[in-house]
């Protein structure tokens, strides 16, 4: 193995040696975030190799619009919130799930069977299922709302804040930030999507685009793969986790998921509005969705005050240069969702950042 | 939150199985990998196996989890 970590390493040395400017490359996804930042990868890198963290993590880009609108369904007694772990300690405007969770209306699930198996159990009240997520776990989604429809459980429903990784990333080179050069994408949103769906990204903005696993290794692999493609000139979609990634992913989820959602216009925090680029559920499974249920409209909401989370997931700016980082805002006490979630950019920094 | 692990099926009756990983045990559905078969390692997201894995690149990732552990009791121990 460490022949390998060598090898890379040559490889990120040797192409960034030839280079006239630094290049910026971004990963998508939380849990690279994480990976990068427990090994220590960033120390080893040279200055020409800047890695950023983007809208990869799906608590931190969820708007403050939604967050509320969950508060205010698990506020009411008819509602039981079933939500998975993460979305738990995300601060709305007025306290969070968390705050909530005493008043027995709100549970932790590990899976959405389990929010649905809440309402085969719990038929007084209506189950609310918090769907936050990227491609990876919207089949999940898509599996019980067929089911709920299959069995008639009538007290089930899901707010749906399922995110599109491509669109967000033309949100960013389309103007957003065009600065990043290439783009690490993520390993298990791939397994679903396929290594192909990144092709575009490729052919309409000349960007390598190179899929990597979670290990250290894997990452610094797709590190020096992108560096090969720029010292050479080129730009690909290439993934280095075959043994899981296809080219046109899984398609049985690919077709559940078709079957349930379609793309709507989304709301993503610090980016705002991304055309098609969330997932509400189709005509035929209206009657399982929350927002339609209630009566409740999908809107922005207020951004909190003095909080830089969205700069951040655009990488506009490193956490460190936002003013509440480490003081008013820390993993104890989060003010912005980046410092909530285990896999968010900020408390990666808070974590690692002094030996990274 | 898109992390999944790999684990492999011990139970499989219809879409719904049983898997396990080092000895941990828990429920999972097959329904996004129809083809999968008994003794088949798997990678589960969220409660849905959503990719099947080659038995090596699996133990990788066992030994990677058994390290940490192992990281973690040293800790705790000394």
């Amino acid at each position: 193995m460490l022949d390998r970590v060598a090898q890379a390493q040559h490889t990120i040395e040797e192409a960034c040696r030839g280079l006239d400017r630094q290049i910026t490359v971004m990963e998508v996804c939380g849990t690279h975030t994480v990976s990068i930042f427990r090994s220590g990868i960033r120390s080893i890198l040279p200055d020409k190799l800047k890695l950023l963290s983007g809208p990869g993590c799906p608590v931190c880009v969820t708007d403050q619009g939604y967050i509320d609108t969950m508060m205010r369904l698990a506020d009411r007694a008819d509602c039981l919130v079933a939500t998975y772990g993460d979305m738990i300690r995300v601060p709305g405007s007025d306290g969070s799930l968390e705050t909530r969770a005493s008043r027995g209306n709100v549970k932790v699930v590990l899976s959405s069977e389990d929010a649905l198996q809440l309402a085969r159990d719990n038929p007084e009240k209506t189950v609310v299922f918090i769907a936050v997520g990227f491609e990876t776990t919207t089949p999940a989604t898509a599996v019980v709302v067929q089911e709920a429809a299959r069995e008639g459980i009538e007290n089930f429903c899901v707010l749906s804040n399922h995110k599109l990784v491509i669109p967000a990333i033309r949100a960013l080179l389309g103007g957003m930030n065009d600065r990043i050069d290439a783009f690490l994408c993520p390993g298990h949103v791939s397994v679903i999507i396929g290594s192909g769906a990144f092709r575009e990204i490729v052919r309409d903005y000349r960007r390598p685009c190179v899929v990597a696993g979670f290990e250290p290794l894997q990452i610094l692999e797709g590190l020096a793969e992108i560096c090969r493609q720029f010292a050479g000139g080129t730009a690909e979609v290439k993934s280095m986790y075959k043994a899981v990634v296809t080219e046109q992913g899984n398609i049985a989820a690919q077709r559940i998921v078709a079957e349930c959602f379609e793309p709507v216009d989304g709301y993503w925090r610090g980016i705002g509005k991304i055309a098609k680029s969330t997932l509400a559920l189709k005509e035929q499974y209206r009657r399982f969705d929350a927002f339609a249920r209630f009566g409740l409209e999908d809107k922005p909401g207020k951004e909190i005050r003095g909080c830089r989370c969205g700069e951040v997931l655009c990488g506009l700016m490193d956490p460190i240069e936002c003013p509440l980082f480490g003081t008013r805002c820390t993993p104890q006490k989060p003010i912005g969702p980046c410092m909530v979630s285990s896999e968010g950019t900020c408390a990666a920094w808070f974590k690692y950042g002094r030996r990274n | 939150m898109c992390l999944a692990v790999p684990a492999r099926i011990i139970e499989l009756e219809g879409d719904r199985a049983v898997v396990d990983a080092m000895g941990n045990r828990w429920k999972a559905k097959t329904t996004l990998l129809p083809d999968a078969k008994l003794g088949d390692v798997v990678l589960v997201h969220a409660g849905f196996a959503i990719s099947t894995v080659d038995e090596e690149e699996a133990k990788k990732t066992w030994e990677l989890f058994a390290e940490i552990e192992n990281m973690g009791s040293e800790k705790f121990d000394g």
